[in-house]
């Protein structure tokens, strides 16, 4: 028999079949959540699907691409400022606004990709956090916009969401959680496309990669516009949500940089898996330290640097490896199909 | 010359990541013996000075120097016994001139009668480009620092990793007919080589090397072609 | 005339950021670490020189016979206890430890000296200045950081290229393997390396508190800062860092000049466009 009757290459395992099944369930829960939850369980919901998203794109583009930017917080700031131009100056209906900002966003990455992208390594994250910094200081001196100080949402435009504040509320939160599954299967499937697939070469030995001809600036490029988008579409919802902006909370390191790679790092970087098992970690710990303000934010950075330092692949990576367990699998395993003839003598 | 050896390896075994380089070598050399490490490219000879080094890691008495079990010893505790290498491919310090790389190498430095005049003697021509950027030497020159700066911390025994590698044959020739100079009166000296008849030549013992496991030992001038070649390819 | 004090106030400003570039540079000549929290390592320091004058009640400028010590201790504790483990070819955990490094150090000094602003009184030199000019003064405080500035450069291309340290610094860098040959223990080498790092650090650490008002949240800003130094300069070449520091400086000033609010913006301006048309800087000596 020839060696394609006897093997063959398989992408999905049982637990992700499993987990598949059981993600649907859930899904059908949350999307039915405004009937269940309450006002404040539906807020915190939103959260952990909006720092989802950021961890999740932050992943991609640091885990995969070895892209490490101290700097997304430019393009969410970006997406917030964006809805609020946009509908403010524009009249365009903020939930138009949200998907459009990730259109500008990407336009903006570009010559700030061409620039950046002359930077390596560590020097490449500083130079994001420069790009963040001068995005922070140009829409401080945008008076229009309020300048130093910020400003609101007009109410006009906060109605024309929705007529009711429930009704408002439920509309943020199904945005939220569409904008969750958006990513994680923009990721996902990117990731197993034609595109996405030299990200795992890449990560895992960046001159063998090139010199099987795959290109990576191009690669890197792509990735770094894609998240760029879609890290301004999560930043949009986030200030919708808000209604209030400023350039210091647009722009924020510790918000959308310091908690999003902590929960990361501490979750597992370089898998689908760890940024989800890293944002419910967060939120969890946050519910016992919220009192404690910076000391959280202290825990955190030491949890992160002990989790670098003994297991760089974070939670998840000590149980996918333990167990031997993938949800999102991405790599092709070979196995036999049809029982050699010792195997059949021995059974 | 005293009974025990200098330098000793028992059972040496090493790996690189899930590779294995060496199947437990036994290897020795007296006081003022010269023991020639022959093989073919993959045989093991690098690893095998690497790991006496201290650059690979190994168990406490898989190799023993002057009596002492060397084997757990990190290098740079290793460097300041009385052992150094002349490192394959010359491997001479870019950011630093040749004297400093001259300099850098008798850090470790006993008392002896190597030091930089001494050096400047041997290979005159290092004089001319003392303060040029090491890299800037020919492939020759850039040998002789490298013998050099092995010399000047005045080493009990020397380690020559294949210092014919990428040399014109000519200066091969000039280097291989300073060995007696360099190596001296009672230094001991291990040379790897791939050239199998120049080893020979210079030294009082041979070692071959086949797939990271001794294939053949004796006395240099005692081995037939035949035997060699057999151990070496491994027919 | 206001032009040309400006860009007079600029140069002298950019030895405060050479000051902050200096430490960043050897470092990443030495190990190719790019420590994230080297601002908030110079905070660190301007709020340790701060507890010294208030406690001991000495001159700030005193404090540094204090300060260096004990940050330098602290570099060679850093480096061989935590840092170490991160070197390799992998870029990341240099990377996400020191930035973890930085969120816990201004949040620890958040937690300890609240977010007031701060500023040490070196007393009567602060407001003393010389008269160049007509309607030019230059100040003698940012005469005498700039002074500081170049001395440091000076003294740091001694350490390298004319001691025995040096060229253990240099070689370690060049081939970690090798080195080891020569006796020198890599470990302890790094560790000299951040704890010589940490001493430019605490130099500028007084002179920042010094010279400006500081509090825990400042860090970044001079990381930035003495990271578009090093990069306009050119990557592995000190007094490179000393002219981009200088750039950046006039840069800021006559940003400032034209309107106040656009000082920071300015600077940062400057640095893209050096990176757009000298992607290595202007006086490159080594890769990045």
């Amino acid at each position: 028999m020839s060696v394609q009757e006897n093997y063959k290459f398989v992408q999905t395992t049982r637990a992700s079949r499993v987990a598949g099944l059981a993600g649907v369930v859930i899904l059908i829960a949350l999307i039915a959540a405004p009937w269940w939850a309450g006002r404040g369980d539906m807020r915190l919901l939103s959260e952990i699907f909006l720092y989802l998203s950021l961890a999740a794109l932050w992943n991609l583009l640091a885990g995969y691409a070895g892209l490490v930017s101290v700097g997304q917080q430019a393009f969410v700031g970006l997406g917030g400022y964006g809805l609020f131009a946009l509908a403010m100056f524009f009249g365009i209906h903020p939930l138009l606004a949200v998907p459009l900002v990730a259109l500008i966003a990407a336009v903006v990455a570009l010559p700030v990709a061409v620039l950046i992208f002359r930077l390596s390594g560590a020097y490449f994250a500083i130079g994001t956090w420069v790009i963040a910094e001068v995005f922070r200081l140009g829409f401080a001196q945008v008076t229009s916009l309020g300048g130093g100080s910020g400003t609101s949402l007009p109410i006009g435009i906060v109605k024309s969401i929705a007529a009711s504040r429930s009704m408002r509320e439920s509309v943020s939160y199904w945005m939220a959680l569409g904008m969750i599954v958006l990513v994680l299967a923009v990721v996902y499937f990117w990731l197993r496309s034609r595109h996405g697939f030299p990200l795992t070469a890449i990560r895992d030995n960046e001159l063998a990669a090139k010199s099987l001809g795959v290109d990576i600036w191009r690669t890197k490029f792509q990735v770094y516009v894609l998240t760029a988008g879609l890290t301004a579409s999560v930043g949009a919802l986030i200030f919708l949500q808000k209604l209030r902006i400023s350039p210091d909370a647009a722009f924020s390191v510790n918000d959308w940089t310091a908690y999003v790679i902590f929960i990361v790092v501490i979750g597992g970087i370089g898998t689908i898996e760890g940024p989800i098992i890293g944002t419910l970690v967060f939120f969890l710990l946050r519910g016992f330290f919220a009192d404690l303000g910076t000391a959280y934010l202290i825990i955190l950075g030491l949890v992160a640097i002990v989790v670098i330092l003994k297991s760089p692949t974070g939670i998840w990576g000590w149980v996918s490896k333990k167990y031997d367990i993938a949800l999102f699998p991405l790599a092709r395993r070979v196995i036999r199909i049809n029982p050699s003839n010792e195997d059949r003598n021995a059974s | 010359m005293s009974d025990a050896p200098l330098l000793e390896t028992h059972n040496l075994i090493s790996w690189y990541g899930d590779f294995q380089a060496l199947f437990g070598i036994d290897f020795h050399v007296m006081p003022g013996e010269v023991v020639a490490v022959i093989g073919a490219n993959g045989a093991g000879k690098s690893t095998l000075i690497n790991s006496i080094a201290g650059l690979l890691p190994g168990e406490a008495g898989s190799v023993r120097f002057a009596g002492q079990s060397i084997g757990d010893w990190p290098a740079h505790r290793i460097a300041y016994l009385g052992i150094t290498i002349v490192p394959e491919g010359r491997q001479l310090f870019p950011s630093l001139s040749t004297e400093e790389n001259l300099i850098i190498g008798g850090q470790t430095a006993r008392p002896g009668p190597w030091n930089l005049a001494a050096v400047y003697d041997l290979f005159p021509v290092l004089a001319e480009r003392r303060h040029q950027p090491s890299t800037s030497l020919s492939g020759g020159q850039q040998q002789m620092v490298a013998i050099g700066r092995a010399l000047m911390s005045n080493p009990d025994i020397i380690l020559f990793d294949e210092i014919s590698l990428g040399l014109a044959p000519i200066i091969i020739n000039d280097i291989y007919a300073a060995l007696p100079r360099i190596i001296g009166e009672g230094m001991s000296a291990v040379i790897v080589e791939q050239d199998i008849s120049r080893a020979l030549k210079v030294s009082d013992r041979a070692c071959c090397l086949q797939e990271g496991r001794v294939s053949l030992e004796g006395i240099s001038a005692e081995l037939s072609r035949d035997a060699v070649n057999q151990a070496y390819f491994g027919i | 005339m206001e032009w040309v004090n400006a860009i007079i106030q600029g140069i002298l400003l950019g030895g405060l950021y050479a000051l902050f570039a200096a430490g960043l540079s050897l470092i990443f000549g030495v190990m190719r670490l790019v420590n994230v929290a080297h601002g908030d390592l110079i905070v660190m320091a301007a709020f340790l020189a701060l507890v010294v004058t208030q406690t001991l009640g000495i001159h700030p400028l005193a404090t540094l016979m204090i300060v260096i010590p004990v940050m330098a201790g602290i570099g060679y504790a850093l480096q061989r206890g935590i840092l170490n483990r991160t070197l390799g070819d992998d870029i990341l955990p240099p990377l996400l430890v020191t930035f973890g490094l930085s969120v816990i150090l201004q949040n620890g000094l958040l937690e300890i000296f609240s977010a007031d602003n701060q500023k040490m009184n070196a007393g009567a030199i602060e407001i003393m200045s010389i008269p160049v000019a007509d309607k030019i003064n230059i100040g003698v405080m940012p005469l005498i950081v700039f002074g500081v500035a170049v001395a440091v450069i000076a003294g740091l291309q001694w350490v390298f290229y004319r001691t025995a340290l040096g060229r253990a610094f240099r070689a370690t860098s060049d081939n970690q393997s090798i080195a080891q040959l020569m006796g020198l223990n890599n470990k302890h080498i790094f560790g000299l390396a951040m704890a010589l790092a940490l001493v430019v650090v605490a130099l500028a650490g007084v002179f920042l508190g010094v010279r400006t008002s500081f509090d825990p949240s400042v860090g970044p800003g001079r990381l930035i800062f003495g990271f578009e130094a090093v990069i306009i300069g050119g990557l592995g070449n000190l007094w490179g860092t000393l002219i981009g520091g200088i750039i950046l400086g006039v840069s800021q000033n006559i940003g400032a000049q034209i309107n106040p609010g656009w000082q920071l913006l300015a600077g940062h301006i400057s640095f893209l466009v050096v990176l757009a048309f000298r992607p290595r800087g202007l006086f490159p000596r080594i890769e990045g």
